[in-house]
């Protein structure tokens, strides 16, 4: 009798603890209300720390829904107005110093940019991770003063960069402030660190994206978003290829 | 004596024939084997050394740790004053610096758009300096196929079969897609001044070969370089002296704490190239010993037969008086005479085959289809002195002590029974 009360107390204490988190689906939904948008349009500087040396690069870039993305170069001398044009799963670079656009595709998107942790991928899709991953909250941890759910995410769709993520995501502002990204056989990709997280709108929005590829040495990236906007009109021949040599 | 053994020997062929054929055969096939093995391997050291690792090769740290790579990002930054002081610290040797990479060729259409492309490895060596070294260093020269030389910047070589795949002839511009020093996606321009054939297929495959200044503006590497070679002069590898160098420079530049410090390796410390340092080295001796053995059991069962064959010679000389050891000299003086004509004649016979050989040379092009490592495709025999001691030392020896063996059987031989012995 006493070993079936403590199972049923056992029960009841664990469906507690689990009614206490979030639902993993709505808390994505929250995340994606946040961090993705039907478009944007923003200028971003990359910090690279090398293994030796560090550089910066400078871009803006034009996002439209998860398939379309534009970007420029600024800065350093020798990249500005090098651009790239990215649809669906294809690439296009244009270089002015070649007068010449090269197709990049398949694999070489998960190729690193100007040498950062960042790939292709990365930089250019604002993919949205509800309708791409199944999310279950399994905890909560403290990221420097903020209370965060621990949230596992499992993608549903077999063409994605990450086929796991873990996720701190801040209790109150619904932004994940720590990332994991992992391969299918669990091999840990990338981690980033979200701070600076500011109000833009009626969202939060981290300025500052610390990205480490785990896969090489380097002491990480630093992905800085100087000015956003976000739901801007973008002019649709912007993602033309037409749009590279102008 | 010796005339008189000769004429034996002319008269009486089944005592000479078969320990002659079997050594003449021998020793030529030492010969051969022994200048074909020194060819082979002496190609391959020396083409390793002119294309890819020098007679010492120098290199931060970071980049030796991962040399299979080629981490440009790891390369020598301020090369162009290392290279003068390594110039002046050892005037034995001739150094350049190069830059190993990979990318992509891009060939447009007449609108830009990509009409070919296809994965390269680059070589930037000096070739516009006016400097003609690096240039007759990797054979440049000879190995032209179509058009001509770089005689500016942004021209470029590429290896005949890639640009024939890629359908860009001499003129033509195509787009080199790499990644630089700082690991930027670059895109650079060349001119195709001309073809090249190197007769090696991991080169033939899809090489591009331009100015060292050119890749370093396309690759974002002002004077830097992945590599600094050294060559001795004399153009002679010897690893006592490669070593002497490595230790003098390293003793002076190399710092352990600081990963981009440069180190300098010789030839046999790179990619596996020691063993066959090495093994060239105590080729010789294991080739000499290994004919010495297999021609001396030959002979000794050759000598058995004559001894079984001249049974009764042997017992009738011995019954008429004369001495066990003067007829076991008399055998062995025999064996001297063979063995000096059939060295001679093997030697001869063999060194004709391995000067065709080595004229000539064979091409294994086929076999190495899928080559990964950098050989030639055409190996050639190479005679040296020992090529000739090779075949003509073993050649006397072996005879030697094939008789030796044999012959011991005369002193078994008891007088006492010669007689019946003769007369059954």
């Amino acid at each position: 009798m006493k070993k079936l009360i403590t199972i049923l107390l056992l029960i009841c204490s664990l469906m507690t603890v689990s009614a206490q988190y979030p639902d993993g689906k709505q808390l994505l939904d929250r995340i994606d209300r946040n961090m993705s948008s039907e478009n944007r349009i923003f200028t971003s500087s990359m910090i690279i720390y090398g293994r030796r040396t560090t550089h910066t690069v400078k871009m803006k870039t034009w996002t439209a829904g998860e398939k379309k993305s534009f970007t420029e170069y600024l800065f350093p001398a020798r990249e500005q107005g090098t651009k790239m044009l990215k649809l669906e799963d294809q690439l296009w670079i244009f270089s002015p110093s070649t007068d010449r656009i090269i197709q990049i595709a398949g694999h070489m998107l998960r190729q690193s940019v100007m040498g950062s942790d960042l790939s292709y991928e990365d930089l250019m899709e604002d993919n949205r991770l509800q309708g791409q991953y199944d999310a279950m909250v399994t905890g909560t941890e403290v990221i420097d003063g903020n209370q965060c759910w621990v949230v596992e995410l499992k993608a549903v769709v077999p063409e994605i960069a990450y086929q796991g993520m873990k996720l701190w995501v801040d209790q109150e502002k619904n932004i994940p402030l720590r990332e994991e990204m992992y391969a299918k056989s669990g091999t840990l990709l990338k981690r980033t660190e979200l701070s600076d997280v500011q109000r833009i709108g009626n969202r939060w929005y981290p300025r500052k994206i610390l990205f480490r590829d785990m896969l090489r040495d380097g002491k990480g990236t630093e992905f800085l978003i100087e000015d956003i906007e976000f739901n801007v009109p973008i002019p649709e021949y912007i993602f033309s290829k037409a749009s590279l040599k102008k | 004596m010796i005339r008189f053994l000769f004429k034996g020997l002319i008269r009486d062929r089944n005592r000479s024939l078969l320990p002659f054929l079997v050594t003449t055969i021998g020793v030529m096939l030492t010969v051969v084997f022994h200048a074909w093995i020194t060819g082979v391997i002496n190609n391959s050291i020396e083409f390793s050394a002119r294309f890819s690792s020098g007679h010492v090769k120098i290199t931060t740290q970071a980049y030796a740790d991962n040399a299979a790579q080629t981490p440009n990002d790891l390369a020598i930054m301020g090369a162009d004053t290392l290279l003068e002081a390594v110039a002046a610290a050892f005037p034995e040797m001739d150094f350049a610096s190069r830059i190993y990479f990979a990318g992509l060729i891009d060939v447009p259409d007449s609108t830009g758009e990509t009409r070919a492309q296809g994965p390269a490895i680059g070589i930037a060596i000096d070739l516009l300096s006016g400097n003609n070294e690096e240039k007759e260093r990797m054979n440049i020269p000879s190995s032209l196929r179509r058009g001509r030389l770089p005689a500016t910047g942004k021209e470029a070589l590429l290896s005949d079969e890639f640009a024939g795949k890629l359908g860009i002839s001499p003129g033509e511009t195509f787009t080199l897609v790499g990644t630089s020093m700082l690991g930027e996606l670059t895109m650079y321009n060349f001119i195709l001044s001309g073809t090249v054939e190197f007769g090696t297929t991991a080169l033939d495959r899809g090489t591009l070969i331009a100015d060292l200044s050119d890749v370093r503006e396309a690759l974002n590497m002002a004077d830097a370089a992945g590599e600094v070679l050294g060559f001795f002069r004399s153009g002679v590898y010897s690893d006592g002296d490669a070593s002497a160098v490595s230790e003098r420079f390293n003793n002076k530049y190399f710092a352990e704490d600081d990963e981009f410090s440069p180190v300098m390796k010789t030839l046999s410390m790179q990619s596996n190239m020691g063993f066959l340092v090495e093994y060239s080295g105590k080729l010789q001796n294991i080739l000499i010993a290994v004919f010495i053995l297999a021609m001396s059991l030959i002979l000794w069962n050759a000598g058995l037969l004559g001894g079984l064959r001249r049974y009764g010679e042997f017992g009738m000389r011995l019954a008429i008086g004369e001495e066990k050891g003067h007829v076991y000299k008399t055998m062995l003086l025999e064996s001297l005479i063979i063995g000096f004509f059939a060295s001679v004649t093997g030697l001869a016979v063999g060194m004709l085959i391995a000067f065709y050989l080595q004229e000539k040379g064979v091409d294994l092009g086929m076999m190495m289809k899928n080559a990964s490592i950098m050989m030639p495709r055409v190996f050639r025999a190479q005679i040296t002195p020992w090529t000739w001691v090779a075949g003509f030392i073993p050649g006397f020896l072996s005879t030697q002590i094939g008789t030796m063996l044999a012959g011991a059987g005369i002193y078994k031989r008891q007088t006492a029974q010669l007689f019946k012995e003769l007369e059954s």
